[in-house]
């Protein structure tokens, strides 16, 4: 998973986006990745092993899978791409703009939802009755 | 053939999350496939934007915004994930059938 996250790092930076880049390594990379090892380390201490990691309709799963994957396939190579012919980059500062003007209330809304996230999930996972919860 | 390589990751990234979310039993693998999907879709987004003829930062700027909202959902989910473990001692989704008629 942080080698797949790493290398859509890498594509950003190649098409021409260095600030999504960026972002992408400081969330995903230092973040979330780490959020996901301490719960891991958390939770599976014990049963590491689990009897069935799969559900007991796998097949489907893997029939619907393979039918989008073919869907999208499908349409992306069978569409003319003539207007997209070279990368154009987007320069931070240009993003920078647009965020702080166009995309203005995206932003306070993204504030506040994060605001409410970690509310919630302080509330959500400390443990009743125990005001030391180091979460 | 630039774009339709990206296109192509993308698409399959989002089968790989689709998939382990639809066949895993584990609740935090669950999450991590729904991080998958909206990678890919994230991908997807800053792809057409670096292909789009005018200069717009649109595509950019949502894409920064999905991975706000993509930290927040990974923040909530993973706190509830481990409420629920810590009171049902299981990390499987099929146990967690008390809603069941």
């Amino acid at each position: 998973m942080m080698v797949c996250f790493g290398s859509l790092a890498g594509m950003y930076a190649l098409l021409g986006a260095p600030i999504v880049a960026a972002a992408q390594v400081l969330i995903y990379l230092g973040a979330i990745s780490v959020l996901i090892l301490f719960a891991i380390m958390l939770t599976q201490a014990g049963d590491a092993n689990l009897p069935r990691p799969f559900h007991p309709q796998v097949w489907v799963a893997g029939l619907v899978a393979l039918i989008i994957v073919g869907l999208i396939g499908y349409t992306v190579l069978q569409t003319d791409w003539h207007g997209a012919l070279a990368v154009t980059a987007v320069s931070v500062e240009t993003i920078a703009t647009a965020l702080f003007s166009d995309y203005a209330l995206p932003f306070e809304i993204l504030s506040l939802l994060l605001l409410v996230a970690i509310i919630g999930a302080i509330y959500i996972a400390r443990r009743p009755e125990d005001d030391e919860g180091a979460n | 053939m630039g774009l339709q390589a990206y296109l192509l990751v993308s698409a399959l990234l989002f089968t790989i999350g689709a998939f382990g979310f639809m066949a895993r039993r584990n609740a935090i693998l669950m999450l991590i496939s729904i991080e998958l999907m909206l990678n890919a879709v994230n991908l997807s987004l800053v792809a057409f934007n670096a292909y789009a003829p005018d200069g717009s930062p649109a595509g950019a700027i949502f894409a920064l915004l999905v991975m706000a909202v993509a930290a927040a959902e990974a923040t909530v989910g993973l706190a509830l994930v481990i409420a629920i473990i810590r009171t049902r001692k299981t990390a499987e989704v099929d146990q967690y059938a008390d809603l069941k008629e």
